[in-house]
């Protein structure tokens, strides 16, 4: 097979996992309503605890804005992986003859849309409530809210796979998760910090955003590497 | 699509999970027309062999072999060789039908259209085709993952208990599937409980216990009286 036709496949692969997924999704609405509800519960719980007299306090936005969609993103990853234990549809996946990286990518793209969808209510939500300027630098904020939720989504979708099989995986998930995407939560909060400020820091957030994309980089590949040596039994 | 296997060979193969020795030194060789039956108790090492079979488990020590190549040689054109029907039938509770079989069809690369009708046509399940999968009987499910697990003319078929939760009629159909796989060149392994069924199914059997391979003949006459002399009761 040419280089191009194993590409084209690879693809397919990833695209037919995230469409059979979304169908799924589509009908029980399971993962979208518990992550966005999650979601919005978790800045609601910080802004009536933080928020005092219409004020909110200074440089919180970017911290619960992360954090929010840290923790509404353990969830969503927790579930996506619990719906192929079910009927061990995982094995049925890695039985077929299509690459196994592809059915990594698959599983990342579904996490990274389900988690923007979250971003596209957690963002105004949080600007309503602590007052936070997000549209100030929108391609900014934006990039940095993708390069973020991949890098997040990168390490969190190996890993949920990994302990697809283990008992404990609700507890080991955020236990082995968080450790390995602080860098991402941290460049995350520092960059939208830096583009609340008044004026933007665009330069500081550049860097950021840099910081960022170079964890996706580097997860993503060694995910690609590494996926199908761990998931074999 | 790569030159059909003639064997699969098993060689001294040993798999332990932790402290638990699920084969043990077991050798095997089955050729095409072979139906398999592999009977034992409970924890007898079967859907782990399978899983070997599958390469979907890998060995501790010794050698797979399918054909005159080793199982790591093959890689996907290998797994497009293989069909499984696990216990856990590997089925989308919340897809219909048809769109399980146009899902896996696709992942096979297959004609999804030509291939998911003849599927629901074997399966009796063209009246239901548009129905959610967790609606169905636990026989029409076998059935139907059945038929998913045939989709792609496996040369070497792996059926996990194929009659659970099937009615009289159904069983007699899948067990003339088995025999019609067989015929037309396919290697069958069949692990199942019911020796009632497996008599004057398969063509050899092998007996396992505890890891180990007790026996391994020509199907005899009266298996049931040869199960309880090599296991016990």
């Amino acid at each position: 097979m040419g280089p191009q036709r194993e590409v084209k496949m690879f693809f397919r692969v990833a695209l037919l996992v995230l469409r059979k997924d979304f169908a799924i999704e589509a009908k029980s609405r399971e993962i979208l309503t518990t992550t966005l509800l999650f979601a919005v519960s978790c800045v609601l719980v910080f802004a009536f605890a933080l928020v005092k007299e219409g004020e909110a306090p200074p440089d919180a936005a970017p911290a619960i804005l992360w954090i929010a969609i840290m923790f509404s993103g353990t969830l969503a990853l927790g579930r996506t992986f619990e719906r192929e234990r079910y009927g061990e549809t995982l094995r049925a996946l890695l039985l077929a003859p299509a690459p196994r990286p592809a059915l990594y990518v698959g599983k990342l793209l579904g996490i990274v849309l389900l988690l923007g969808v979250a971003e596209l209510v957690l963002v105004p939500l949080v600007a309503f409530f602590f007052g936070a300027p997000f549209f100030v630098q929108p391609v900014l904020m934006a990039l940095l809210l993708v390069a973020g939720t991949v890098g997040f989504a990168a390490v969190g979708t190996l890993f949920a796979a990994m302990l697809m099989r283990v008992r404990t995986r609700d507890v080991l998930l955020p236990i082995l998760l968080y450790p390995i995407t602080v860098p991402v939560i941290i460049a995350g909060v520092r960059g939208t910090a830096a583009l609340l400020a008044s004026p933007p820091d665009e330069v500081t957030a550049t860097m950021w955003l840099a910081i960022v994309v170079a964890f996706d980089v580097v997860f993503v590949t060694l995910s690609l590497w590494t996926f199908e040596v761990l998931m074999t039994e | 699509m790569t030159d059909d296997f003639e064997s699969v060979r098993l060689t001294d193969v040993s798999r332990h999970f932790g402290r638990r020795r699920a084969l043990s030194r077991l050798s095997l060789t089955i050729g095409a027309g072979d139906i398999l039956g592999l009977l034992g108790p409970n924890g007898a090492g079967k859907s782990t062999l399978l899983g070997v079979l599958a390469t979907l488990v890998r060995p501790n020590t010794g050698d797979v072999t399918f054909g005159d190549r080793p199982a790591r040689g093959w890689g996907a054109p290998l797994r497009q060789r293989i069909g499984l029907l696990a216990h856990e039938l590997h089925l989308y509770a919340e897809l219909t039908a048809r769109q399980n079989l146009t899902f896996f069809a696709e992942l096979y690369g297959l004609n999804a259209a030509d291939a998911v009708q003849a599927a629901l046509e074997r399966a009796a399940l063209v009246d239901r085709a548009d129905d959610e999968v967790a609606g169905f009987s636990r026989g029409m499910r076998q059935r139907l993952a059945l038929e998913r697990a045939l989709l792609h003319r496996p040369r070497l078929v792996l059926l996990d208990e194929p009659f659970t939760g099937l009615d009289d009629r159904s069983v007699g159909a899948v067990a003339d599937r088995v025999r019609q796989l067989a015929s037309s060149g396919a290697i069958v392994v069949l692990a199942t409980h019911d020796l009632d069924l497996a008599d004057g199914l398969v063509t050899r059997v092998a007996l396992m216990r505890e890891g180990r391979m007790l026996l391994d003949e020509p199907a005899p006459e009266g298996l049931r009286a040869r199960y309880r002399a090599t296991i016990g009761q």
